[in-house]
C-alpha cells in the first residue's frame, strides 16, 4: 500500500489534459437558457448538438465550435459518423451518477474512430476520471471547488485493468 | 480455488490505497457526502442505522478456510466478533467503524479478498451454484466461468454509473440453485453435443418492489462469445435503462418496456459490433481459468468405508436424520456435500461468531481441501467429504451449534437484517424468524412437512428473497406500526414463480399462528408425497385463505 499523500489546499478548477493542468483553455460551454434560446458567446464555443449540427449544415461550422453530447445522445451510425470531422466533442454528465457517458466516449473512440479530444464537462467528479479515460475521454473539466491535484493524483490510481477499455485493447486474460 | 496472481494483487492492493486516499479526502472535508457515497458504496461500506455495515465480497461463495480464518480475526478486532452471510453468498460486518475500513480492506487484500462492488450502481458479486464442480447434476463447472464473469465485471470502467445495481447468477446443473430466473442476468451452462459449452442467457429478472422473473435473451450462445454478449446487454442497459426513477431503474423494467423481442434486437444489435472483438473468449483463457478449480487429491473411499457409513446410518437415528436432510450426493462415489447450518436458535439467521468461523475453517482443513461454499440460503457448505469421516465431523458440528438437521425444511429460514439493523426496513424480521423456529422446532413436524422454503424481508426491497419463498413474508408499515404480510406459493427452482398475496396483514404475535394456520391446510389437503408448494398450486390460495381469516 502506498503511503497516504500529503494534501494541499489549493482549489482550481481548469482542464486538465494528458495529466496537466492546461493553464489557458478558451473554450466556453454553451448551454440553453430556460427558454429554449442559446445565450450570446464568444468563439470557441461548445454548444449544444442540435445548435452545432445547425450551423454546420447552414455552412458556418468553423475550428471553434464544437458540439457537447447530452448523456442521452443516441448514436446513430449517421450522428456518429457526422461527428468524427468535429474539432473538439465534449460529453456532458448532467450528474455524476448518470454513466451514459461512458459509453458515448467509448462508442466515440472505438466504433466511430473519432480522433479529436473528448472532454468531459458537466458533473465530472475526480474519483471518475480514471474510468473516464479508459473509456477514452481525453480531457476533463473541473468545476472551480475542485482540487487539481486529487484529480491527477485519481488519474492513476491503478496499473493493471482487466477487460478492454480504449486504452487497453487486449483483455487480461490474453496477457497473462 | 482461484488464486491471485500479482495482476490480481496488484489491482486489489491499488483499490486499497485508493480507498484509503478517498476517506483521507472525505475526513478532511474535500470530498462531500454525496460524492463520497457511490465510492464508499463500490467499496461495500453502507450508513446502517446503528454503525457502517461492511460487505466483503465472495466471489461465487467460494471460501478458503485461511480467508475465514482471517474474517474471524478482523471481525474481532474491528467487529464484535460475528459476521453474517447473505442470500448473495458474501459476508457483512455490522458494526466496523468508518475510519477502520481502509485497514479492513488492507487486511482483506492479504488473504486475496475485497469489497469492490459489493454495493452501489455496478456489476455486482456473481452468484452460483453451492455445489458447483461436484454436483451429480452438472453438465458444466460454472466456477472458471464465474471467475472469468468477476474479472471482466471488476472495475469495468464503462459499467461503473449503471441505472441501478446489477446481479448476475450462472448455474451449470440441471436443477437451478442460483435462481437465476430471479437475476438481471442468469445465465445456464450446457454441453452440446460435441462436448463444447453453450450458454442459456436471461435477463430481466429479479425482486425488490416490482419483482419479475426474467426472460430468455439468447439460447445456445458459443461459449466464446460470453463476455461479450454480457458487453452487449449490460451496454443497452445503460444507455436504455431509466435513469429519473429509481424504482424503475433495474434492468427488468426495461425489459418490460421494451418488450423481450426489441430488447432482444437491441442487443443483438449491439453485439453485432463487439461478436468477435478483443473481449472474445480463447480457449488458453478458459483453460487457465478452469486449471484453478482442479479436481482435488481425492483419496478412494473403500466399499467397506461406504457399507459401514450406510450401516451407522441405519443404526444411528440422529446421524441419519443430519445426512438425510443436510448432506448430499457428490459426483465422486464415496463423497458427499455437507452443508453447515447456520439457522439456530441462538443467532440471527446467517450469522456466525469469530469463534465459529475459525472452527469451521479447521473444520474445512480437516475435511474438506481447505475450501468452503457461502449458500444463497445463508449457510455454508465443506463439499468434498469423504463418507467414513462423516459421523466425527458431525459431532464436531453438534458441538459448534451448526448440524441443526433442518436444512432445507422451514426451519432453514432465509431472513434479512430487518429493522434491528437496516435503515431501511419497514418492521423487524430476526424476532420473526426466531418467533418462528420456537413453534416449529419439533423436528418429525418439520420433516413431515417436508421441503418448505420459508423467506422473510423487513421491507419490499426482498433482500430476504421472500417473493420466491413457498411461504414468504414481509415486514410493511402502517402508521408507523409493524405488520406483516404473508405471500404463498413462490419459488426460485427451475420453476421460478413470485408469490401471491394471502390478504391483509397481521401483527408480530400473530405469525406463528397464521403460519400454523397455513400449514394445517397444507397437511389435511395434500396428496401422498406432494410438496407444500405444489399442494398449494393446485388448490389455490382460498382454502387458505378462508382458514387464516376464519
Ligand atoms: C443492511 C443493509 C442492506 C441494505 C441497506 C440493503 C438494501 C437493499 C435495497 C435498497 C434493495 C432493493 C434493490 C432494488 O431496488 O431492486 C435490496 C435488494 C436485495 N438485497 Fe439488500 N440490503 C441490505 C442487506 C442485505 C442482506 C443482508 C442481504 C442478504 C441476506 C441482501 C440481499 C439482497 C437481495 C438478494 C436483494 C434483491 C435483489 C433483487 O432485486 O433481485 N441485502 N437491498
Ligand atoms: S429487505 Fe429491506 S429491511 Fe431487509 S435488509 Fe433489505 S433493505 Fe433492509
Amino acid at each position: 500500500m502506498t503511503s497516504a499523500r500529503e494534501l494541499t489546499d489549493q482549489r482550481q478548477g481548469g482542464v486538465i489534459r494528458q495529466n496537466q493542468l492546461v493553464s489557458e483553455d478558451a473554450w466556453q460551454v454553451v448551454r440553453l437558457d430556460e427558454d429554449g434560446n442559446l445565450t450570446s458567446y464568444q468563439q470557441p464555443a461548445l454548444l449544444p448538438l442540435a445548435e452545432w449540427q445547425a450551423l454546420v449544415a447552414a455552412g458556418e461550422g468553423s475550428d471553434h465550435l464544437a458540439p457537447w453530447l447530452a448523456s442521452d445522445t443516441e448514436l446513430t451510425p449517421e450522428l456518429g459518423k457526422a461527428l468524427v470531422d468535429a474539432p473538439l466533442l465534449a460529453v456532458d454528465f448532467p450528474n455524476f451518477n448518470d454513466g451514459r457517458g461512458y459509453t458515448i466516449a467509448r462508442l466515440m473512440r472505438e466504433r466511430f474512430g473519432y480522433q479529436g479530444e473528448i472532454r468531459a464537462i458537466g458533473d465530472v467528479l475526480v474519483d471518475q476520471l480514471h474510468y473516464m479515460s479508459r473509456c477514452g475521454i481525453s480531457a476533463f473539466a473541473l468545476r472551480d471547488d475542485q482540487y487539481v491535484e486529487d484529480a491527477l493524483h485519481a488519474l492513476s490510481s491503478f496499473s493493471v485493468s482487466y477487460q478492454t477499455g480504449v486504452d487497453q485493447k487486449t483483455p487480461l486474460f490474453a496477457r497473462r | 480455488m482461484y488464486r491471485y496472481d500479482t495482476y490480481d494483487q496488484t489491482l486489489v492492493d491499488e483499490r486499497v490505497a485508493q480507498f484509503k486516499d478517498q476517506m483521507d479526502r472525505y475526513l478532511a472535508g474535500r470530498l462531500g457526502d454525496e460524492e463520497f457515497r457511490p465510492l464508499r458504496l463500490q467499496n461495500g461500506l453502507y450508513i446502517q442505522r446503528h454503525a457502517p455495515m461492511l460487505r466483503i465480497a465472495i466471489p461465487y461463495g467460494m471460501l478458503s478456510a485461511v480467508q475465514l480464518r482471517a474474517m474471524a480475526a478482523i471481525s474481532r478486532r474491528y467487529d464484535r466478533s460475528y459476521g453474517h452471510f447473505t442470500t448473495r453468498q458474501n459476508l457483512q460486518l455490522n458494526w466496523p467503524k468508518l475510519e477502520d475500513v481502509p485497514a479492513i480492506l488492507a487486511e482483506l487484500a492479504q488473504v486475496e479478498m475485497h469489497a469492490i462492488q459489493t454495493s452501489g450502481n455496478c456489476i455486482r458479486n456473481t452468484t452460483t451454484d453451492q455445489f458447483a464442480g461436484i454436483a451429480e447434476d452438472e453438465t458444466v463447472d460454472p466456477r472458471p466461468w464465474c471467475e472469468l464473469i468477476r474479472q471482466w465485471s471488476t472495475l469495468h470502467p464503462e459499467f461503473a454509473y449503471l441505472p441501478r445495481k446489477f446481479k448476475i447468477a450462472v448455474t451449470g446443473a440441471s436443477a437451478d440453485r442460483a435462481a437465476i430466473q430471479v437475476h438481471d442476468i442468469g445465465i445456464r451452462l450446457n454441453r452440446a453435443d460435441d462436448g463444447s459449452v453453450k450458454a442459456t442467457i436471461l435477463a430481466g429478472g429479479g425482486l425488490g418492489r416490482t419483482p419479475m422473473v426474467g426472460d430468455i435473451v439468447r439460447e445456445d450462445l458459443d461459449w466464446q462469445h460470453l463476455l461479450t454478449y454480457l458487453d452487449a446487454i449490460v451496454r443497452v442497459y445503460n444507455q436504455w435503462g431509466r435513469r429519473d426513477n429509481k424504482y424503475k431503474a433495474r434492468i427488468k423494467i426495461l425489459v418490460k418496456a421494451l418488450g423481450i423481442e426489441e430488447f432482444r434486437r437491441r442487443v443483438e444489435e449491439e453485439w453485432a459490433h463487439l461478436k468477435d472483438g478483443p473481449e472474445t473468449l480463447t480457449d488458453s483463457a478458459v483453460t487457465k481459468a478452469t486449471s484453478y478449480f482442479p479436481e482435488p487429491e481425492r483419496r478412494e473411499v473403500s466399499a467397506e468405508a461406504i457399507e459401514a457409513y450406510e450401516a451407522l446410518r441405519r443404526e444411528n437415528r440422529a446421524f441419519a436424520r443430519f445426512v438425510t436432510n443436510n448432506v448430499v450426493g457428490h459426483k465422486v462415489p464415496g463423497y458427499k456435500a455437507v452443508t453447515l447450518s447456520l439457522k439456530r436458535r441462538e443467532l440471527a439467521p446467517g450469522d456466525v461468531t469469530a469463534d465459529q468461523m475459525d472452527a469451521v475453517a479447521d473444520l474445512a482443513e480437516q475435511y474438506g481441501f481447505g475450501e468452503l461454499r457461502v449458500t444463497h440460503e445463508q449457510n455454508l457448505v465443506l463439499s468434498d467429504v469423504p463418507v467414513d469421516e462423516l459421523e466425527t465431523l458431525w459431532k464436531a458440528l453438534e458441538e459448534l451449534g451448526m448440524a441443526n438437521p433442518t436444512v432445507g425444511t422451514l426451519a432453514d429460514m432465509i431472513c434479512c437484517p430487518g429493522g434491528d439493523f437496516c435503515s431501511l426496513a419497514n418492521a423487524k424480521s430476526i424476532p420473526i424468524a426466531q418467533a418462528l423456529q420456537d413453534r416449529f422446532e419439533d423436528l418429525d413436524f418439520l420433516y413431515d412437512l417436508g421441503p418448505l422454503d420459508l423467506n422473510i424481508s423487513g421491507c419490499m426491497n426482498a433482500c430476504g428473497h421472500h417473493h420466491v419463498g413457498n411461504i414468504g413474508i414481509l415486514g410493511v408499515d402502517k402508521k408507523g406500526q409493524e405488520f406483516y404480510q404473508v405471500s404463498l406459493g413462490g419459488r426460485s427452482d427451475d420453476n421460478a414463480t413470485l408469490g401471491k398475496i394471502l390478504g391483509p396483514s397481521f401483527n408480530a404475535e400473530d405469525m406463528p399462528n397464521v403460519i400454523d394456520k397455513v400449514l394445517q391446510v397444507y397437511v389435511e389437503q395434500r396428496l401422498e408425497d406432494e410438496v407444500f408448494v405444489d399442494t398449494y398450486h393446485r388448490i389455490g390460495m382460498k382454502p387458505f385463505k378462508e382458514r387464516v381469516y376464519a
